[in-house]
């Protein structure tokens, strides 16, 4: 009897702790793809929630102060570590990705502030929806420099 | 050269971490004779036989002091190679590739000092000198009642150091330099043929996200916690490894735990801290899985320090506590890990290198031999009560750790999903801030009603009518503020049941604050001042608990108020023009562009705040701009109140366009507790952890009473 209500007892928050999770996952999970996964997708993809990310190219980006309206466009890059490799590393990838004119692209809205680390060859990680109109809707936008802080070797490398 | 040397060093104290571990294991013969003695073959017998003779008692105290001395070695070696670094980082000895990566010649000398923990190979340098600091500490203690422990503890803490330090020398060293070779420029940890040093003409300088005063504080702070966390560990592996399985092991490490703990917590707030005061988002926590990985071992040691007071009150959760303290220490190097390695894509990823595989492999490793041990030890482990009531201290505290160990499984399910995900379902899915959010909140909300029930609760056995007799009157006054906040300030039913649940734990922690005090009043006929500090001081574990049990309920103020009542707004000001918001009204007066002494360019704007048309003073948010890392920085103004925080930023501002500049204005209520909870809970932390006199003879009278008191405290 004594084990039995601790077993009750712990099983019972075992049930609650599995409950929550399931439940907290099913609400917030969010789909990572590369742009072009999403292109793929096509209309099955407008209005799902996703995270994409892709090279930002710097050319694009136009920012409305008055309305905090951000749009720029981003290009495919590799989601899979061994990809991003073989092209030598994230930061060589992104390089690549902004200068090839084949890549798949994709323009991005935001509304807000604009984010300090966004520039030409960032890693942007958008989260939101694609639109009908093909325009990428972000709710939340993060962005990663490789470029600068994680050169190892300085520019005159090789050169 | 100098480099050069700074190798040279680390080289040798690799050399002589591993010649103290092989030492201070090998002391102990008998220990391997017993491992050889289990497995039935002639030869395994023969070598068992061997090793026996070799145990005496003069050779085993020899090699147990010459491990003791190499460990004490390591300290002044690593603060030489500590020392070197540090040197060539003020000087500008761009040469040297760490240097290279983490300053620049703009950097004030304070932030190139700091720059040692900028980047992964000086992390790992500083990781290894506390760690070296810390064991040489625990060395130098008197260690005449617990010797067996000793070439144990030393054991540990060279394995672990010569983790570090055979990174820090062979995988990620702060000493490579570059060198010109017919191919091109390389770093290399020695100059190769056909080869001349190369050297920058400036640096990279570092990230200007790290470039702020909380750079000094913050990585060292979570450094300390997850350093410190490695003494009780060891403890319990020698207590394991030794057979002396009681809670002696638990006694010695109370300490060290109470201060491991207080550096973590105090380092995930500070990096709370430094996230609101610079990095530009209105908040202080967005489940970022480097934050995660550091409030993992929060969790477990959390969890630790309260299910150690079972074991030392009655006796039981041993194995429990064995399991808790092995998890936190491999937690600890995980969070090493992630908060350098940028496995995972995170604000704090400012690192990337190939170490991941040794770190797994090492996590892996420990973790396995240690749950080996405790399951080599398990019939030694038993608890010598039993539980039997639903309500008494005891379960309560087992409910307490239960919760703990749901958060850690929210949080590691959060982290790990993605991956889980795409192994299975081959599609990577993510879960954000919300995700841990609704899945923690319920777990901390019954986390906060445990903490107002537990200190009521008594050992052995209590029920609901002594419970309730204790908590009727703090109850009572909880729901009337609750119905009071009801009437006044909110309507939201999850503020609500928050509220009432901060009130409840704050109003019964304070009623048995005062009832002691009462009593000890009455029977010693003191006032109540001196009651008070009287009381405090005769059992300052319970009381400087009580007072960080305040602290946290606190903080929860803070953490309801931002998240659930944060309001904000953004637009355009004209010079002049106004904008209100919760009750304040902001005037933007001023803009001005210029140049700064540490190569930025510093755009800052003066905004008048009003409430109620009465001048309240100035505020100054900016955007810094680092020609060298052609990065911006958005640093907000702030005025902060108990009430709540007006918190301003600069989006933006174009000289050339006359449009007025654009700001996001919030206003974060209540978050200023959060700030004072924390202060409250150092002074908790002090309380609690400060050294008693002698420690040796109060840990002997705790030793021979607890059985008896046990019941009544």
């Amino acid at each position: 009897m004594k084990i039995n209500k601790f077993v009750i007892g712990g099983l019972l928050i075992l049930a609650a702790v599995v409950f929550l999770i399931v439940n907290a996952t099913a609400g917030s999970a969010q789909y990572f793809m590369t742009v072009d996964e999403l292109v793929a997708k096509g209309s099955d993809a407008v209005d799902k929630n996703v995270r994409v990310s892709g090279a930002v190219i710097g050319d694009t980006i136009q920012y409305d102060p008055q309305t905090l309206t951000l749009t720029f466009e981003v290009a495919h890059v590799p989601a899979e570590q061994a990809e991003l490799e073989d092209e030598g590393g994230l930061a060589e990838a992104l390089h690549e990705a902004v200068m090839d004119p084949a890549r798949t692209r994709i323009p991005v809205v935001y509304v807000g502030v604009k984010p300090d680390l966004l520039r030409h060859e960032a890693q942007a990680i958008v989260t939101g929806s694609l639109g009908a109109d093909g325009i990428f809707h972000a709710e939340e936008l993060l962005l990663k420099c490789p470029t600068r802080y994680e050169e190892a070797v300085p520019d005159q490398a090789g050169n | 050269m100098i480099a050069n040397l700074g190798f040279g060093v680390l080289l040798v104290t690799f050399f002589v971490t591993l010649y103290s571990l092989l030492t201070a294991a090998f002391s102990n013969p008998k220990a391997f004779a017993r491992l050889f003695r289990s497995i039935p073959t002639p030869r395994t017998q023969r070598w068992a036989n061997d090793l026996e003779k070799l145990d005496t008692p003069q050779r085993a105290a020899s090699m147990v002091e010459s491990a003791r001395r190499a460990m004490l070695l390591t300290f002044p070696l690593i603060s030489l190679a500590a020392g070197l670094l540090i040197y060539l980082l003020v000087n500008d000895h761009y040469e040297v590739q760490f240097v290279y990566q983490v300053t620049s010649r703009s950097m004030p000398t304070y932030l190139k000092v700091t720059a040692w923990w900028g980047g992964q190979a000086g992390s790992l340098l500083f990781w290894s000198w506390l760690m070296s600091a810390f064991a040489s500490l625990v060395t130098l203690r008197k260690w005449d009642r617990d010797r067996e422990f000793l070439p144990w503890v030393i054991f540990v803490a060279c394995f672990t150091l010569a983790f570090f330090i055979g990174m820090t020398t062979f995988y990620e060293n702060p000493f490579k330099q570059f060198y010109q070779t017919p191919t091109g420029v390389e770093a290399y940890f020695l100059q190769p043929a056909n080869s001349i040093l190369f050297t920058p003409q400036d640096g990279n300088g570092l990230n200007p996200l790290l470039r702020h005063p909380g750079m000094i504080v913050h990585p060292p702070m979570l450094y300390l916690g997850f350093v410190s966390f490695v003494i009780p560990f060891a403890f319990a592996i020698a207590a394991l490894i030794t057979g002396r399985t009681d809670d002696r092991w638990i006694r010695l490490t109370r300490r060290w735990a109470l201060w491991a703990w207080l550096f973590l917590t105090l380092g995930l707030v500070l990096g709370g801290r430094w996230a609101y005061d610079v990095l530009g988002w209105g908040g202080y926590w967005g489940w970022d899985p480097v934050e995660i990985a550091a409030f993992m071992p929060w969790l477990t040691g959390t969890a630790f320090l309260h299910s150690v007071m079972i074991q030392e009150k009655r006796g039981m959760l041993k194995h429990w506590n064995m399991i808790l303290v092995i998890l936190t220490y491999d937690l600890v190097i995980f969070g090493t890990f992630l908060t350098r390695s940028g496995v995972l894509s995170s604000v704090h990823a400012f690192a990337q290198s190939a170490i991941g595989p040794l770190f797994f492999t090492y996590i892996a490793i420990t973790f396995i031999a240690s749950v080996a041990l405790v399951i080599y030890r398990w019939g030694e482990l038993n608890a010598e009560a039993e539980m039997h009531s639903l309500l008494s201290r005891e379960a309560l505290f087992l409910f307490n750790n239960l919760l703990f160990m749901s958060i850690l499984v929210v949080c590691f399910w959060g982290v790990i999903y993605p991956l889980t995900s795409e192994l299975f379902t081959g599609a990577k899915v993510t879960v954000g801030p919300a995700f841990y959010e609704r899945a923690n909140g319920p777990l901390f909300a019954a986390l906060l009603f445990l903490m107002g029930i537990a200190p009521l609760s008594a050992w052995g056995h209590s029920t609901l009518k002594t419970l309730g007799r204790a908590a009727w009157k703090p109850t009572i006054v909880a729901v009337i503020v609750t119905a009071a906040l009801y009437a006044l300030y909110t309507k939201n039913v999850y503020a609500l049941i928050g509220f009432f649940l901060v009130a409840f734990v704050i109003l019964i922690t304070l009623y048995e604050y005062w009832r002691g005090a009462r009593a000890r009043q009455k029977s010693k006929n003191e006032n109540i001042f001196t009651a008070f500090w009287n009381l405090t001081g005769r059992d300052r574990r319970r009381y400087g608990g009580y007072i960080i049990h305040l602290s946290m309920a606190l903080m929860a103020i803070g953490i309801l108020g931002i998240e659930l009542f944060q309001i904000e707004t953004q637009g355009t000001l004209e010079l002049n023009q106004r904008v209100s918001l919760g009750g304040y009204d902001v005037e933007y007066r001023d803009i001005a562009r210029f140049t700064g002494p540490d190569g930025r360019e510093v755009t800052r704007a003066v905004l008048g705040v009003y409430q109620n048309g009465q001048y309240l003073g100035d505020l100054h948010p900016r955007i810094d701009y680092y020609f060298d890392a052609q990065q911006t920085m958005t640093i907000p103004g702030q005025r902060a109140t108990m009430k709540d925080d007006l918190y301003i930023l600069l989006v933006n501002w174009e000289p050339a366009a006359a449009t007025g500049a654009t700001f996001k204005i919030y206003v974060n209520p209540l978050v200023n507790w959060l700030w004072m909870g924390s202060l409250l809970f150092l002074l908790g932390i002090f309380i609690a952890a400060w050294p008693d006199k002698d420690p040796q003879r109060v840990a002997v009278r705790v030793e021979k009473s607890v059985r008896q008191v046990s019941a009544a405290d």
